[in-house]
């Protein structure tokens, strides 16, 4: 076996994060490594977490951390925080409200920053989320800013997915817009102690109950967490996060839904590798030869359509392709 | 202000010839700069006129010393019957260390005394925690157990000396030290007289010495207010800091604005929590501003606090008694204005932030001394320092006449749009639910780091000058002599520690902490609880850790 | 060809609180396209070296202000060479009086940046000497 992955599947904390690195940076060995690397995952339980900025994600991702060392599981920890569109830059800060599990070595949070407008956020992820399983963390958490299209595709590659809602942001409403309400298996009514936590339950329930999901035997339950300033209730209340995420997991494996997402995982990766190997070189050799911005007068300029663009494209690369 | 019609109309157009003349002679000499504006970024005039002024009436916005809004001073007689305290932070090393200090100090003529503990005593661990490593003794004095504290008091009369004590999470703790000496040497609590810095929302905002969450630290803070009110009357059991709030980049209005929403904050929690009325206890509430360099905006911050105190006391909680609308203030000068670079310096820019400070009509005042930048100060560069504020007081003649800048056109019209600016923080907090609710989406945290960044940058590309820094810089080195602690004080702190823990009876420490931890969990008043803890030498982190445990424990939430 | 992002980590050891310094160099690090990690105040040597390596910076900037510098900052690199870790540039800042610069230096930290510094010195001095392979 590469001697890389072998250090990796020996839960080698360094080997694991550059590799995570070269993924990020898009080396050309990456890819190759992920290849020899994936026969040894898929054994890992993966939870996503999302909701609006300052829902308290980091935090409860702190407590769940708790929960599952106390059953001596191992916990990756997979932070997303956005790039800076104008700099490039961005500053991760995550983990900071994880830093009591840093000297835990069953324990590995790593900071992934959401990069460049070409996408490969989720491949990322998902190729993220593949090193920390075969470095053979029982559970996976992935947290993410649930705003945007990018996001809820890393939420893709999470068997249950977590929802935080906090009352009195009006993110209930955003919660619709983004489409999270599909794709949730768990509400969180985070800092429930705040006015409007009842409100918003009654609300949230009374929309679960008119959604078609509750028909496939798993109505997605709401959990209210206090105050994370009250140690103790905080505690307890996450403690029942965990629970309920725990039942989650049964549910999934005793009900065969477990294929079902892993079918949906498959299906995403699937596509992320595909954006990778077809759309990301098309991309990226059209930015550098000037041509799309060329394309993209035509189409401003209305001389062109997306469609005839695209045609074009098309023609030429996969003529490239068979002459090559 | 009243100006007649002729008067108005003379001055309109003298006026506009005036800036005619400006017109003409801006086409063969431009201004060095586009805009000209405070250190705190705030735009500055060319000129002020009576224009500027014309809205305020006198009775209601002025007035005389002693009379509401207090404007000009809370006393009717100014510096003239009494300075300002002349309190010079000191604390080093040991309890006998900072002991010695002291009394030289006091030798030199200064009038009041002021702690600065050390890292593991501020943030309430003892000194062999493993979190104390190579802090012990480093930024001021080690305090353990009420040993070291007897240690540090010896030969100090309570009953005559005012002590401020800069103690925030562990402030239960260090006042009921200096309660149980008072006890021990046989001075009733009636007579001693002091100050807490118990100001936990700047921490949170600003200086990040924080241990508890906000409302538990605020719970704790409301503790002291009520049983200062109820058994130590002479004690400010608050000291209301906008000064770290400065230090960590803000602008003097947000100083004034975050720094004023911090006091509304604990008044209401003394008086929804303890059930006081808000003249038995407001009293009692000190402030503690920063002086920075630009010199008008610091004078003209000073008396809009005191104005804006008085409005909030008056209209807000109704308060009856003026002494509740009495803004009283120490002032320290800024820390952050210093330079490492050429140090003697320092000394000039102190002295003017210390005139500021006196012109702003401060009670108390700490001057910087020249090394402050660079480590701990020497004894020569802290008696400078006091020399600076004995120069301004007696020489200087800068006392003789009450807040002497008053109804300048520029002073006046710049003290008005502060206040307007900071009233319109104040309200956006009390939008947002309080002082705690914000601090919790990092609305003042955010501001102050917007204003931080803003002014580095400034500072980087030569629009704002620091003299020897960005500008005038040069190779030639004057060091001076630095103040070091030895590491060796540590050990010896730490062996002291463990002498204690060995020879005291720990059965009634394990009672004592009990008791605070039923209080804690009742709402009781730890106070006494406190005192009794102490006095069995219990040391600062057990009961620390009981807060701790109760309360659980505040960590940097990193905003940036 | 594509390129390697810098990443860096900004932390405070030891009990000071005093951020302004790290606040401000975090934003400014964002700005010069590093991403940077922040851990905020109160970190202990080893929870910032365990971080690191999690993260896989390329450098770790130090910021005190409360003289615990001496002990804390060697005591980071001590930490990182113990996990295999020594190619993480470590560099310092804050109150740091000259004389203590040698022994700093001696053990392993690569720079220090004192009051005044400007922040392009510290960014150019990263851009210089951070190359990630």
């Amino acid at each position: 076996m590469d001697s890389t992955i072998k250090k990796i599947c020996d839960g080698d904390v360094r080997s694991a994060s550059r590799l995570i690195r070269d993924i990020e940076d898009k080396l050309p060995d990456a890819r190759a490594k992920i290849k020899k690397l994936y026969a040894h995952t898929g054994k890992s339980f993966i939870i996503g977490i999302t909701g609006a900025p300052g829902a308290g994600k980091s935090t409860l991702t702190d407590a769940l951390i708790t929960e599952f060392r106390k059953k001596n599981k191992t916990v990756g920890v997979l932070a997303v925080d956005p790039t800076s569109p104008f700099t490039g830059g961005a500053i991760l800060g995550d983990r900071i409200r994880m830093l009591r599990h840093a000297e835990d070595t069953g324990v590995f949070v790593r900071s992934l920053a959401t990069r460049g407008a070409l996408g490969g956020l989720s491949q990322a992820a998902g190729n993220a989320i593949h090193v920390m399983e075969a470095m053979g963390k029982d559970i996976i958490i992935v947290e993410t800013v649930g705003i945007g299209q990018q996001e809820i595709d890393i939420i893709n590659h999470a068997h249950s997915v977590v929802v935080v809602l906090v009352p009195g942001m009006g993110d209930e409403i955003q919660t619709m817009k983004a489409g999270l309400m599909e794709i949730a298996d768990i509400f969180v009514i985070n800092k429930a102690n705040r006015a409007g936590a009842k409100q918003l339950q009654t609300e949230l329930t009374s929309m679960l109950n008119l959604s078609p999901k509750t028909a496939d035997g798993w109505k997605p339950p709401v959990v209210m967490v206090g105050n994370a300033f009250e140690p103790a209730e905080f505690a307890k209340d996450t403690a029942g996060l965990a629970k309920k995420i725990g039942e989650h997991h049964l549910y999934l494996q005793k009900s065969g839904k477990l294929n079902e997402r892993m079918h949906r995982k498959a299906m995403t990766e699937i596509r992320d590798a595909l954006g990778a190997c077809l759309m990301e070189p098309v991309l990226h050799s059209l930015m550098e030869s000037g041509e799309l911005e060329k394309f993209s007068e035509k189409i401003r300029n209305r001389k062109t359509d997306p469609y005839s663009v695209a045609e074009e494209i098309t023609e030429k690369f996969f003529q490239k392709r068979g002459k090559a | 202000m009243y100006f007649s019609k002729e008067m108005q109309e003379s001055s309109l157009k003298l006026t506009r010839k005036w800036e005619n003349e400006v017109q003409k002679a801006l086409k063969n000499n431009p201004d060095q700069k586009e805009r000209f504006s405070t250190v705190s970024d705030a735009e500055i005039k060319r000129l002020y006129t009576p224009e500027d002024i014309k809205n305020i009436d006198f009775a209601e916005d002025i007035s005389v010393p002693g009379e509401f809004p207090y404007l000009r001073g809370n006393q009717a007689t100014g510096y003239r019957g009494r300075y300002w305290t002349f309190r010079m932070f000191s604390g080093m090393g040991s309890a006998q260390d900072t002991n010695q200090r002291w009394k030289m100090l006091l030798h030199q003529g200064q009038t009041g005394l002021s702690t600065a503990f050390d890292f593991p005593t501020l943030m309430g661990y003892d000194s062999d925690s493993p979190k104390a490593l190579g802090e012990v003794g480093k930024c001021g004095v080690a305090i353990d157990t009420m040993e070291d504290f007897m240690t540090l008091m010896e030969g100090i009369p309570l009953d005559e000396v005012t002590t401020s004590m800069t103690i925030n999470p562990p402030a239960t703790v260090l006042f009921a030290m200096y309660c149980a000496a008072a006890d021990i040497k046989g001075v009733p609590l009636t007579k001693i007289g002091g100050t807490i810095q118990n100001d936990m929302l700047k921490e949170f905002i600003a200086q990040k010495t924080f241990m508890c969450p906000p409302e538990a630290s605020v719970k704790l803070i409301s503790d002291t207010v009520e049983f200062g009110t109820k058994f130590v009357p002479r004690w400010n059991t608050i000291s209301i800091s906008g000064y770290h709030i400065r230090e960590s980049g803000s602008t003097a209005i947000q100083e004034l604005a975050f720094t004023l929403r911090d006091g509304i904050e604990y008044v209401e929690d003394v008086i929804h929590r303890k059930r006081l009325d808000v003249d038995d206890f407001a009293s009692r509430l000190s402030f503690f501003f920063n002086s920075h360099s630009d010199f008008f905006e610091e004078i003209c911050k000073m008396r809009a606090a005191r104005r804006m105190w008085a409005k909030i006391m008056r209209d807000r909680f109704h308060a009856k008694d003026p002494r509740s609308m009495w803004l009283r203030f120490h002032t320290q000068t800024a820390g952050c204005s210093l330079t490492a670079q050429q140090p003697y310096n320092n000394v000039v820019r102190t002295t003017v932030q210390a005139l500021a400070a006196v012109l702003g009509g401060t009670q108390s005042l700490h001057t910087n001394s020249l090394d402050e930048v660079l480590c701990l100060p020497s004894e020569h560069a802290v008696e400078i320092a006091l020399r600076t504020q004995q120069i301004l007081a007696e020489e200087t003649g800068v006392a003789n006449t009450i807040d002497p800048l008053a109804g300048s056109y520029f002073i006046e019209a710049l003290t008005n749009e502060m206040e307007e600016k900071a009233w319109e923080y104040i309200h956006k907090i009390d939008e947002m639910g309080g002082m705690i609710a914000a601090i919790e989406k990092g609305f003042p945290q955010m501001e102050i780091s917007e204003a931080a960044y803003r002014f580095q940058r400034q500072l980087d590309a030569g629009e704002k000058i620091m003299v020897g820094v960005n500008k005038y810089s040069t190779d030639a080195a004057h060091p001076i002599p630095l103040v070091d602690i030895d590491e060796k004080v540590g050990e010896e702190q730490i062996k002291r520690l463990k002498d204690v823990r060995r020879k005291r009876d720990n059965k009634a420490v394990k009672t004592s902490l009990d008791n605070i931890k039923n209080a804690c969990k009742k709402g009781d008043n730890v106070m006494p609880h406190c005192i009794e803890a102490v006095k069995n030498l219990a040391t600062l982190q057990e009961i620390c850790d009981v807060y701790r445990e109760v309360y659980g424990e505040y960590r940097d939430p990193g905003l940036y | 060809m594509p390129e390697r992002k810098i990443r860096v980590m900004v932390a405070k050891p030891g009990l000071d609180g005093h951020d302004r310094g790290a606040r401000i160099l975090a934003r400014c690090f964002r700005d010069a396209g590093f991403e940077v990690v922040y851990t905020g105040c109160h970190q202990t040597p080893e929870q910032i070296a365990s971080a690191a390596v999690q993260e896989d910076v390329d450098l770790v900037g130090l910021s005190c202000l409360s003289g615990a510098h001496r002990v804390l900052f060697p005591r980071v690199v001590e930490l990182l060479r113990e996990k295999g870790a020594s190619d993480i540039t470590v560099i310092g800042g804050g109150i740091i009086p000259e004389q203590d610069l040698p022994a700093l230096y001696d053990s392993g930290i690569k720079a220090i940046f004192t009051p005044g510094a400007s922040l392009d010195s510290i960014v150019d001095w990263i851009k210089t000497n951070i190359k990630p392979q």
